[in-house]
Parts: structure tokens; sequence; C-alpha cells
């Protein structure tokens, strides 16, 4: 009698095998996911994956939105609580009547819009909950002009790839700014807010216009934006990484996490 | 030596590769996880139930510190905690008002990108890991053979004798079947089948693009900061396991089980089937 060694699963030649399949789907997946830079934009690797991985099972799906009755009674100020240019402070006190949005950089018309012009084009109401990287969370309702109506009115180009938020205000001398690629630019949900919970929006919360980006946490949602430029890369723009928390202490360009 | 020869002695293995290096991997991920997810709450040390919560509404816990005094609160009780949480002590003696301490987190107290990039990186090992550790397992039989319980093994009187030798101090009774007694099975088993898909969904909840895509894990939770608040409850029982862990490593035979973890070891009996 003969012995006959137990029947296993992992023998050379299956693992052999496998290893033949594994290998070229693991390279390509990881050149999919993490190896090959997003052009235009610095992102460490593991970023660089998380947002790859994000973008792939996300998609174009919408952040839930609540019920009036749900509104945050209080929602906290964080950040800058006013603007610092002296040109937006100035307009701050004649209710921002003549003040006007400049949008330029890589588009055929680039323009200025007055809070009446953006206030007449395609508009987008919704009641999300605003989630701070420090932890917390709290739900209000946002009105404002839809990014895509503006990237469409501007005719923006196809080697735009970022939308970038200049704004009024600045944290230790410093001009806050923040990105978003085009997929957010894009966005059913992402909108330029000048209302608040049905009211004017606040100067604590970024008047005359802040930025809405609703599947990413708070600090990319900029407030007492005046300018929005598109560009192919966001290099060369401040400290190179896309905004002001990205530049100053090192927080995640993609902050869907 | 025949191929039949050294499939059977690679047989008799007590840890599998894929079990060592799974072991180590999630024991780096989780001690960087641990400590970089306590800088994170330190950051807002305060957890709510529901969807939202701000320092304008009241935290079901909160650490803090009132002028001399760090102090821990939870509902309506509160205690001191001088010393060690809200309000410590750096080795030179300087005042330090953050949540949980210096040599608990990582890489700092209050440094929460940082801590946030530790945190995901961290977190990619077990989400990428732990499927594949599975697979594996279910294909090498650890799953079915070591970790998952013999029905036998559950009744009452068994369970009672497996406690009771673990009360004394004495862990290795003779009611064992393979390799692990019958608390460690279950314990293994729930970590990895529980706890641990658990406190990863929980914390995947929080992510505002995750939870776009899937609104079921929030609602799995019962909203965002009810999922922060179980996230941190996870976490706790898993810092329980790892204390538990380490305890009955240093009460057995810490280098024994610790070199088997590492070279492979050997399984005292065969398994008969």
């Amino acid at each position: 009698m003969t012995h006959r060694p137990r029947a296993r699963l992992f023998t050379r030649r299956r693992f052999l095998a496998g290893s033949a399949l594994a290998a070229p789907t693991l390279a390509y997946g990881s050149s999919v996911l993490a190896m090959d830079p997003v052009p235009g934009v610095e992102m460490p690797m593991v970023e660089g994956f998380t947002y790859r991985v994000h973008r792939l099972i996300v998609g174009d799906a919408n952040a839930r939105e609540f019920a009036p009755s749900q509104i945050s009674k209080t929602f906290p100020v964080n950040g800058s609580n006013a603007p610092t240019s002296l040109e937006m402070l100035g307009h701050s006190k004649t209710a921002f009547r003549s003040w006007a949005l400049q949008v330029d950089g890589l588009c055929a018309r680039p323009g200025l819009f007055t809070l009446e012009q953006l206030r007449a084009m395609p508009a987008r109401t919704q009641i999300t909950r605003h989630d701070c990287v420090e932890g917390w969370s709290a739900i209000a309702q946002w009105t404002g002009v839809r990014l895509s109506a503006l990237l469409e009115r501007v005719g923006a180009s196809p080697e735009a790839r970022f939308a970038v938020f200049h704004c009024g205000d600045d944290l230790i001398g410093t001009p806050y700014y923040e990105s978003i690629d085009m997929v957010d630019a894009h966005h059913a949900q992402t909108i330029l807010a000048y209302d608040m919970n049905g009211a004017p929006l606040p100067t604590g919360h970024g008047a005359p216009l802040r930025l809405r980006v609703e599947r990413q946490l708070g600090y990319k949602h900029a407030k007492f934006v005046q300018r929005v430029e598109l560009v192919s890369s966001l290099h060369g723009i401040h400290g190179g990484k896309g905004g002001f928390w990205e530049d100053f202490e090192g927080y995640e360009w993609y902050a869907g996490i | 030596m025949t191929q039949a020869g050294a499939i059977r002695r690679r047989a008799r293995r007590k840890h599998s590769v894929a079990t060592r290096l799974w072991h180590w991997a999630m024991a780096a991920a989780i001690v960087i996880l641990l400590a970089s997810g306590l800088a994170i709450f330190n950051a807002h040390p305060r957890l709510y139930w529901g969807s939202v919560g701000t320092s304008a509404e009241p935290a079901w816990l909160e650490i803090g510190a009132r002028e001399d005094a760090g102090y821990l609160k939870i509902g309506e009780q509160s205690f001191d905690t001088t010393g060690v949480l809200g309000l410590w002590h750096t080795s030179s003696g300087h005042r330090q008002y953050t949540a949980f301490p210096g040599a608990v987190t990582l890489p700092g107290p209050y440094a929460l990108a940082d801590a946030r990039r530790w945190h995901i990186m961290a977190s990619w090992i077990l989400i990428l890991g732990w499927p594949v550790f599975i697979a594996v397992s279910l294909l090498n039989g650890h799953l079915l053979r070591d970790l998952m319980p013999r029905l036998w093994e559950l009744s009452p009187r068994r369970l009672w004798r497996t406690c009771r030798d673990h009360m004394r101090l004495r862990p290795h009774d003779k009611a064992r079947h393979g390799i692990y007694n019958v608390l460690q099975k279950l314990t293994y088993s729930g970590v990895l089948g529980v706890l641990l898909p658990l406190v990863v969904l929980s914390g995947l909840a929080m992510s505002p693009a995750i939870a776009a895509a899937w609104p079921w894990l929030l609602d799995m939770f019962g909203g965002r900061q009810s999922a922060r608040t179980f996230h941190f409850i996870f976490a706790s029982l898993f810092s329980l396991f790892l204390v538990i862990h380490l305890i009955m490593l240093l009460l057995y035979n810490p280098w024994r089980l610790m070199k088997d973890m590492i070279l492979g070891g050997r399984r005292e009996e065969e398994d008969p089937g």
C-alpha cells in the first residue's frame, strides 16, 4: 500500500496558477489606484489611493439631505468669522450690492457676476450635514448657484482640471483658498451658496458666497469666495497643495474621509 | 525526504504563514489605529448620539478641564481625572490640556492632520488584509478547524469549567480541542468576525463620501455622530481585547508563544480531522 498524502487545497501548481492570475490583476489595480499620481495635484500615496477608491465607489451619489425639522439650532462658526480683505469688508457694509464674483482661468468667457446675476442663475436648495474634520456635525439649509451652471456659462475649457476658490479672509496673514476637482465641481450638490436657512448668508458663515461640496469635510467649504479660477494644475498656487490647511498643516487635499 | 513527508511536516505548524503575517500586520495596525484615534478624538473630545452634535449641545461623554482639574463626564456623572485625562503634565512638568495625554497618542496629543494620515494608512491594512486573511483561512482550514468552537465545547458545563480554569490562572485546561480552548475560539472569532468589521464600518460611516454612496451605513449606526460614538466604543473593546490578550500571554509562556507566532511553532497534537 502506498502512502497517499492528504488532498490539499494549496498545491504548488495551484499556487503558481493563482499567482499567474493574481499578478497582472494586482499590477493593474495598484497602477490604477495608487502608483500613477493624479495629474496637477500633490497627494501622498495613501491619500491618492483613498481618492481613487472613493471615486470608484462613490461615483456621483448624492450626500444625504434632511428635513427642515432637522436643521440645527446652532451652527458653529469655525475658522475665520469675518473677511479681512479691505475690498470685501467695504462691500459687506453695502450688502454686497456692487460686489461681483470673478470667474477666470481656463475658460472661454471669463467674467464678473453680481449677486443679483448669480441669484438669477440655475440654483439648488439642499438641507445637508456639515462634518468638521475636528469631529462635530451640524445640519443647515443652503441655497446657491450650481457650480456646474457657472462653469457652463464661462465656457470652462477641457484642460481645466480644478476649480480654485480664492477667499476674502485670511488666517495668520495668509489668504484662505481651496480647490476641488472637476468631478466635485460638476456634482449636482456642489453650489456657491448665498443663502443659509432661507436668509442671506451670515458674515460668520462666509457672506456673500461660500462653497458647498457636500461629500467632503468642512475645511473644503471655502467661505468669503471672491474668485473662482479654473486651472490645470495646483502647482504654483500659494503653497501648491490646493488649500490653506493643506499647505499650512498637511491636511488632506481629498477630504472625503 | 519524500514530498508527502515535507507536506506533513508543514501541516504540523501551529501557525501558518498567513496567520503569522496577518497577526503582526494587525498588531501594528491596531496599535497605530488606537493611538492615532485618540489623537483624532482630542480635536473634539465629546461624543453624541444621533446625526449631529456640536459644542453647543449636550454630549453623553466629555473629557475636558476646568481651572486646575481634568475631568471625564459621562451623562451627569463627573469624575476627576487630573493628571490622566483633560489635564496632564509632560515629563518636564509642563501643563497640557488635551483629552488624552501624549503617552497614548500618535504622533502627538494635538496633531490632527498627521494623526488622520496615520489612522487612514493603518485602516487600509485592515480593510485590504481582512478579506485576504479570511479567504486564505477558509482555504487552509484555520477558520473552521481552529477558530470555530465545536458544538460540544459550548455546553454550559464545559464553558463554566474553562472559565473556572481561567479564573484560577490555569488558562490551558485539558478541555481544549485543537490549539485553542473554547474561550480563545470565541474571543478570536468574535474579534475577527464581529468586532473588526464593526469598527471598520463605523469608521467608514463617518466618511461624508462613503456615507453618500452607502447611506445604509449611517442608518445602521443611527446617524453620523452615533457612528462616531460606536467607533469609540468598538475601539475601546479592541483595547480591552488587547489588554487581556497581553495578560494571558504574560501568564502563560510569553517567549514560547511569541516565538511560535514568529516562527510558526509546532502543533502539540495531530488534528484528528
